[in-house]
């Protein structure tokens, strides 16, 4: 997925004038003309540049470098449909495992993944269950890591 | 030697070695994959080391990459995929070696060499960090924050790719890093009042998700074809490798020279080491025109170079604890959470400590005799284990590494969003490794500025009363003018065209 450089080099700006706006909220330490607000400063006058000189190079090349090429995958709709799902999986973990429990979501987004990137469903059910029980049992029984059980708290092992 | 002692004692304990056997097979088996880098074994290992004690922990992420190092090239020779970036110098040259039949000595030069060059930057390690750190102790924060500034930039001009992506990549690591209470006034930053933010963006979730997470995305938005193999019989890897051995001797000890060095130089690591050694052992070499048709010089060189590159990376990272690459960016990080704090203090305070670590890399580069040749052996299993099923299990392991070190869910969340950045930048050409020193570095970077401005009274010129604060300045400012004037002597035609 290539982006033009000026797309990334007015990203850049916007970021640096709404980060160096945000930095004029930091109290200013006593007698000092320096305080915590300084290096954020600077990080964001240095984004200010770079981002200028980004995007001037990129509308120079815009002719060859278009504003977005997703490149050859995404023309394989499969491609792009897992690539949606490792993203979803991830937030679906974020969302869900409090409730739903460590084994439950882990085994889900395993199966899931797993077919969709080619598996049959006999192995990626085999496999998911496989690879849930033993991270569990290395990370919460080895380690004493507390996965959360969710629904599962009364079965817990 | 009392200390060396008590060093080799801490790592031959049977514990520590089975921890190294664990982490060596696994760096073994990471490295053999193409698409599953050196760093992603050390950001996969971090989360389970984090619950040992310092030695073992430090042994598996040093057993690990040196293994991983050598078994990418493995790939290489074979499918003609490197298994890591530090293989991809030779892989041409090794992958015309087994086109005619050669894949057994291509496979053994690069197992002994990788050896020779990780045991040669072993004892440079152990034996300049001593004597730097001697320097290093009488520091003040003036010298540190050239030092932090130095090794910055280092990364950004040696880095592969454009130096202003670099430089950007830097900045977004930099910014990364102010997140959180700042530590000379206590106020919290760019927290919008998150309780989770006010320590900072958790380092360990942030090196999962840019060098692991973003890996997986990579295999995802990719075209996978299989490339068969083309020798499908792997013999005895050390036949006919003594005459190879005694006529590039001289080749051997230039590769792991030329590797410590630029393993030693900060930003450089593994990858760039093999580059820089292929280069000069075909500009040295009285055949050149052989190169690029299955001649074993060049993989003799870069072979030895890019392990003892890795050795060579750990120098700055232990005497000033400013990372020579991004695998020792990570280590640096654990160091910190491990209450030891790396630089010359530790040198007096822990010496086995240290010690620990060199014979641990004495160790790992002899286990990686019997290992590697096992691995070769094994290589076409290895190289059979399909990737759709090993990428979704990848990703569960990130995710449990990322909420185990706060056991809180919002480690996933910054894997998540640091990991989509990674995938981002490198598919547009911003390099990744400037972004990592940027965050641990961050820190002593600002804390260093600020402490030398408050002894300095503001006066910029303090940052010059010292000699080597000034002398280390001054090279810093030469580092940036000679790349500034030749991009302006170069641009100046441009315009004609």
């Amino acid at each position: 997925m290539r982006l033009n450089d000026a797309v990334f080099g007015i990203l850049l700006i916007v970021f640096a004038i709404a980060e160096i706006a945000y930095t004029r909220t930091f109290p200013s330490l006593h007698g000092q003309a320096y305080g915590p607000d300084l290096f954020p400063i600077i990080i964001g006058v240095g984004f200010l540049i770079t981002g200028a000189i980004l995007t001037v190079q990129g509308l120079a090349q815009r002719a060859a470098q278009p504003l977005l090429d997703l490149g050859p995958w995404a023309d394989d709709r499969r491609n792009v449909v897992s690539f949606a799902l490792v993203l979803l999986a991830l937030l679906f973990y974020i969302l869900a495992s409090d409730w739903l429990g460590f084994v439950l979501t882990a085994f889900i987004i395993m199966v899931v993944l797993l077919k969709s990137f080619g598996s049959g469903l006999i192995t990626a059910v085999v496999v998911a269950a496989l690879t849930t029980l033993g991270v569990q049992a290395l990370f919460a029984r080895v380690l004493l890591v507390p996965l959360p059980w969710g629904l599962l708290q009364p079965v817990a092992w | 030697m009392d200390v060396v002692l008590q060093a080799i004692g801490l790592v031959l304990d049977p514990y520590v070695l089975a921890v190294m056997l664990g982490a060596a097979l696994f760096g073994l088996f990471v490295g053999a994959i193409p698409g599953l880098t050196a760093t992603m074994a050390t950001a996969l290992l971090v989360p389970v080391t984090f619950f040992m004690d310092p030695v073992p922990a430090i042994a598996a992420i040093v057993t690990a990459t040196a293994m991983a190092i050598f078994a990418g090239d493995i790939p290489g020779a074979l499918l003609r995929i490197p298994g890591t970036p530090a293989s991809a110098a030779y892989c041409d040259e090794s992958y015309a070696m087994t086109a005619q039949g050669k894949a057994e000595l291509a496979l053994g030069t690069c197992l002994v060499t990788s050896v020779i060059g990780g045991l040669m930057g072993s004892v440079v390690l152990a034996v300049t960090a001593r004597a730097l750190a001697e320097v290093a102790i009488q520091f003040s924060s003036f010298e540190y924050f050239w030092l932090a500034c130095l090794g910055l930039s280092c990364a950004v001009i040696i880095s592969t790719g454009s130096t202003l992506k670099g430089f950007v990549s830097l900045l977004i690591g930099l910014f990364i890093a102010t997140i959180g209470i700042d530590i000379t006034a206590g106020y919290p930053r760019f927290t919008f009042g998150s309780v989770e933010l006010m320590g900072g963006v958790s380092f360990i979730p942030a090196m999962i998700g840019m060098f692991a997470v973003s890996e997986v995305l990579r295999y995802v938005a990719s075209t996978h074809e299989r490339k068969p193999l083309t020798q499908q019989r792997i013999g005895n890897p050390f036949r006919g490798l003594g005459p190879v051995l005694r006529r590039y001797k001289l080749n051997i000890l230039r590769g792991g020279v030329l590797g410590t060095a630029i393993g030693i130089l900060p930003g450089a690591g593994a990858d760039i080491a093999a580059w820089i050694s292929y280069a000069v052992s075909k500009r040295f070499s009285k055949e050149p025109e052989k190169f690029g048709t299955g001649h074993v010089e060049g993989l003799v060189d870069a072979g030895a170079a890019n392990n003892a590159g890795l050795s060579g990376a750990w120098v700055p990272a232990l005497v000033f604890g400013i990372p020579g690459d991004s695998i020792t960016a990570i280590v640096i990080g654990v160091l910190y959470m491990k209450g030891m704090n790396p630089g010359p203090t530790v040198f007096l305070a822990q010496p086995e400590l240290i010690y620990a670590v060199f014979v641990a890399f004495f160790v790992a580069n002899l286990a990686l005799v019997p290992l590697g040749f096992m691995t070769i052996r094994l290589s076409r299993q290895i190289l059979h284990v399909p990737r759709r099923v090993l990428m979704p299990i990848i990703l569960l392991f990130c995710i449990v590494g990322s909420f185990a070190i706060n056991n809180t869910v919002f480690g996933v969340t910054v894997m998540l969003v640091l990991g989509v950045m990674a995938y981002l930048m490198e598919e547009n050409g911003f390099p990744v490794a400037p972004t990592i020193l940027g965050i641990v570095l961050g820190p002593m970077l600002e804390d260093n500025f600020m402490s030398s401005m408050i002894k300095a009274d503001g006066n910029l010129l303090g940052f010059f009363s010292r000699p080597i604060a000034a002398g280390l300045g001054i090279v810093l400012i030469l580092i940036w003018l000679v790349p500034l004037l030749g991009m302006l002597r170069g641009r100046r035609p441009a315009p004609a065209e």
